[in-house]
């Protein structure tokens, strides 16, 4: 088998070379980045939780919501290392099952937002004219609304559910991908390289397909990085005031909403959870930050 | 006498500055009423300082820019009436180098990408066939297949240039327009560049238009040049002419502006007083006439007509003829 | 012979980046005399810039000056406190450089940063700061000084705020003006005004200029003499007629051989083979030896010394100290 596929690897080795030093070099700049790999960890160990809750803790069944009533209210302990909440439930198993629907929520609504915005920007900025001015006052109708009213109202209007914070999240998410991804088209399409793909005659299509999108996927990355963490807050708010997943679904903004009544007798039940979306979220933003520096090599440089 | 492959007949190009709330609309006359014919097989040198409109005319005649009034014939057929589609198929046979390689190269393409993608919008060649090709290419051009997957980042100026340069030549074209192709690069590459230029279009016969603001390089490379100011040509002539029998003041100027390597030859210069005036309000009649050491009266208040002085050699001043 | 008023001597500057040290400077050595326009040569890369910078301890980190001396009127500056090397930064030693647009300050009209620097370097007091400063815009030639002083920078075009970055120079008492591609973005007829500019600064001012650039034409035109430059290494250094008529390091006489002139029409030009070395990595021995068609043994391995061939006239080539040895 290995040496079935030899030629085929060294091949791609050989043709790819170049991009395989660019991402050594970045590799390097990115391990030298102390607080940087610090949230990398972070936010790989709360995915490596949520997907590998059920072997992770002894009571996935708590995790997944059953109740378990004898032991409520325990503080933290060996057996329950973040104590239990109002049904007995241990909070890891719950913080870690809720992890997967408050991380799907974050990348869900990133990978949306981008997925209606880039194209959209892209568009606008390119062909500019009416087209742009019909693109922009779209996005600007939907900027104009507070973006988590929008999502109550929406959530409100299609009923609580997992599925329809997303979309309303989405929703409000979107028109900042296509203001930035319209700046950056603008001024990619003065670039002389727009220009010489146009004078070779290249289709419009492709040109903007061929240069502009490959071009403006960084500055996309660097932000939809940071939307994560921001995503994961507004979903947690969501949940927060009710409006997402639904008991017994676990979810981390629904579990500070449970833990705040008994905050005063049981503060971990608030505080774990709590910790959880701040991390993340916390994490999210400095791998942006990360990124952004270490994807231009001038200011890769500058990190020592 | 052989046909034109190119003509520019009275090619204008007007940027209008739109008026803000407390501004009047204002038009850039960045070309003005520009004629010129270029033969097959020629290099056609342009010169002028900045500002002068030579980089628009480079755009105007690939109709990379649309001009605002005029006509740009390549074999008899203008285009500036061809629709979109047509035009696009039509760019195989014109081709562009760009001034900066760094800058016109897609720094997220490789090599083959790059040389290749010509070769992918206007023919079938794809895979194995589209790399063959793209070698022969980048190996008359002086690199090798080893750079194919390659990225611009990881070559000099020179290489990039020549990159750009096996790019325009992929489709043999017929026409080629250098934009100031070796001012981004250092004196020795820039001779490696022009030699290169200069080989390829013995072997090709291709047709060049030269633009270019070192008045050395276009006398070397060029067969006529023609000489701008302020959106308007002033001196057309064969490289000889316009060198040994300068008539046109401001060619004066610009010829005996360039500095010559060579301490010997240290000489008594014109030198222009001012700068060049902004092309938004060019002055009225001869728009040198506020710099011009031997202006008439009538320079201020009539445009100057082009005058033969024998051998195609045309000056628009009212000094001549 | 008089004395040098700056003198620099094996100067030594490196750039500590990521990818490894980047040698700028390997040695630079040379003199420059009062009312003197010294012509410092060469391509992209070749620490012509650096060594300027280097003149007013302006090196941009992570650049470092690892050795050697730079002596103004016999003082090392590389040893003076910082404090008094500033003092004559901008006062006796001052720069100008490529893009005048950026050296000026957009948000202050020409006359109050002249004022600026006057008041700070001369202590003047305001009314005097600015007489002085019309007075000197005057004196290199700009027409109504009393309006450009009003003027905002971006109001001047590049010739023009080339000659105020070089009036506030001269206002401040400058004896050294270290000009770097001063007319690179300018175009020729506005070139030709301001290299006219220098040569006088220098004949009535007595003036001492180093003139940084890449033409060799600007040289030929304007400098008493030159030192090239290739990959932080001086190659050959003399008189300006001297080197233009006798060259003698094949660098330099490959670089003149490249520029296209009249008399070479139609013919192909002498092009240099390769590019200009790695800083990184640079080669053994004799920097240009890769390039070089007369390279010989000896090239590869030992760095050659600048040798004087006549008089004033030195070059570090290897071919010449076997013609000496002889």
């Amino acid at each position: 088998m290995t040496t079935l596929l030899r030629p085929f690897l060294q091949r791609w080795a050989r043709e790819h070379r170049s991009q395989l030093e660019e991402y050594r070099l970045m590799g390097r700049a990115f391990l030298r980045d102390r607080l940087a790999v610090a949230s990398l960890v972070i936010i790989l160990l709360f995915i490596l939780g949520a997907i590998f809750a059920p072997w992770l803790t002894p009571y996935p069944e708590q995790g997944r919501g059953e109740p378990n009533v004898l032991e409520k209210f325990l503080p933290p302990s060996w057996q329950h290392p973040l104590g239990t909440d109002n049904l007995g439930r241990d909070l890891l198993a719950r913080i870690l099952f809720g992890g997967r629907t408050s991380l799907s929520i974050g990348f869900l609504v990133v990978i949306i937002a981008v997925a209606i915005g880039t194209p959209l920007g892209a568009l606008a900025g390119y062909f500019g004219g009416w087209l742009d001015e019909a693109i922009m006052r779209l996005t600007d109708i939907f900027l104009a609304f507070p973006s988590l009213l929008l999502a109550i109202a929406i959530a409100a209007a299609l009923g609580p559910s997992f599925t329809n914070a997303m979309i309303a999240v989405a929703l409000t998410w979107w028109p900042w991908y296509t203001r930035l991804v319209r700046a950056q088209t603008l001024s990619l399409r003065e670039r002389p390289f727009v220009e010489a793909a146009r004078g070779i005659g290249v289709r419009e299509g492709t040109v903007i397909l061929r240069h502009i999108l490959p071009n403006v996927m960084t500055p996309v990355l660097v932000q939809a990085t940071m939307d994560i963490g921001s995503a994961i807050l507004t979903g947690a708010a969501m949940s927060f005031i009710g409006l997402g997943a639904q008991p017994p679904t676990p979810d981390w903004g629904q579990m500070v909403n449970l833990g705040r009544i008994y905050f005063i007798n049981h503060p971990w039940l608030a505080t774990f959870p709590g910790l959880a979306i701040f991390l993340v979220s916390l994490s999210f933003n400095l791998l942006g930050d990360s990124i952004r520096d270490i994807a231009d090599p001038r200011t890769r440089r500058a990190i020592r | 006498m052989t046909e034109p492959l190119v003509q520019a007949r009275q090619l204008t190009k007007h940027y209008v500055l739109r008026g803000g709330l407390f501004s009047r609309r204002q038009v850039v006359r960045a070309l003005h009423w520009v004629d010129l014919t270029v033969y097959p097989g020629e290099t056609f040198g342009v010169v002028g300082e900045s500002g002068c409109g030579k980089t628009t005319l480079g755009r105007c005649l690939l109709r990379l820019v649309e001009p605002t009034f005029g006509e740009v014939l390549f074999r008899g057929e203008n285009l500036l009436q061809l629709d979109r589609e047509t035009l696009r198929q039509r760019r195989r046979y014109f081709q562009m180098v760009f001034q900066n390689p760094y800058l016109s190269l897609d720094p997220r393409m490789n090599v083959l990408h790059l040389v290749g993608e010509p070769l992918v919008t206007h023919t079938d060649l794809r895979g194995r066939a589209l790399a063959e090709r793209v070698v022969a290419l980048l190996e008359r051009v002086g690199l090798s297949a080893d750079q194919l997957y390659r990225y611009p980042h990881e070559f000099s100026g020179g290489q990039l240039q020549r990159i750009a340069i096996a790019r325009a030549l992929a489709l043999n074209p017929l026409f080629v327009v250098l934009d100031e192709p070796t001012s981004a690069l250092d004196v020795s590459v820039q001779a490696q560049i022009l030699n290169l230029l200069k080989e390829l279009q013995a072997e090709l016969g291709l047709t060049y238009l030269f633009i270019s603001h070192d008045l050395s390089v276009v006398q070397h490379v060029s067969d006529r040049i023609a000489v701008m100011y302020l959106g308007r040509v002033v001196e057309v002539g064969t490289t000889d002419r316009i060198f040994h029998d300068t008539r046109h003041p401001y060619t004066q100027a610009l010829v005996s502006s360039t500095p010559i390597p060579d301490p010997q030859a240290r000489r008594a210069r014109v030198v222009l007083q001012g700068g060049v005036p902004s092309p938004l309000n060019p002055p009225p009649g001869c728009s040198f006439h506020p710099r011009c050491a031997q202006a008439l009266p009538l320079c201020a208040t009539e445009e100057p007509r082009w005058v033969d002085v024998g051998d195609g050699h045309l000056v628009a001043c009212h000094r001549v003829g | 012979m008089k004395e040098p008023l700056i003198s620099v001597r094996d100067l030594r500057v490196q750039f500590q980046t990521y990818a490894g040290v980047v040698y700028a400077l390997n040695g630079v050595s040379f003199d420059l005399y009062p009312g003197e326009i010294l012509g410092l040569v060469g391509e992209t890369g070749c620490g012509k810039s650096v060594t300027g910078l280097a003149l007013l301890g302006l090196i941009p980190p992570p650049g470092q000056v690892v050795g050697g001396e730079i002596r103004y009127r016999g003082r090392n500056l590389l040893a003076l406190p910082p404090a008094q090397w500033q003092a004559l930064r901008g006062g006796k030693i001052a720069m100008i450089f490529q893009d005048p647009a950026a050296a000026l300050n957009p948000v202050f009209t020409v006359g109050e940063q002249m004022e600026l620097v006057t008041r700070r370097h001369r202590r003047l007091g305001r009314d005097a700061a600015r007489r002085q400063a019309a007075e000197v815009l005057r004196s290199v030639g700009m027409p109504e000084p009393e309006r450009i002083l009003e003027t905002y920078p971006h109001e001047l075009s590049g010739g023009m705020q080339q000659r105020v970055m070089i009036a506030m120079a001269l206002s401040c008492g400058a004896e050294v003006l270290v000009a770097d591609e001063p007319t690179t973005a300018l175009d020729v007829t506005i070139q030709a005004q301001i290299l006219d500019l220098l040569v006088d600064l220098k004949r009535t001012r007595g003036l001492s200029i180093l003139l940084i650039t890449h033409n060799l034409g600007v040289v030929a035109e304007t400098c008493d003499r030159v030192a090239v430059l290739y990959a932080g290494f001086i190659v050959e250094t003399g008189p300006t007629e001297a080197i233009f008529q006798a060259m003698k390091h094949p660098y330099t006489q490959g670089l003149l051989a490249a520029i296209p002139r009249p008399s070479h029409r139609g013919r192909p030009l002498q092009a240099i083979p390769g590019t200009v070395p790695d800083g990184l990595q640079p080669p053994p021995g004799c920097l240009f030896h890769p390039r070089c068609p007369f390279a010989w043994d000896r090239c590869r391995q030992e760095r050659p010394a600048l040798l004087e061939v006549a008089d004033g006239h030195q070059v570090a080539c290897h071919l010449y100290d076997r013609e000496a040895e002889r």
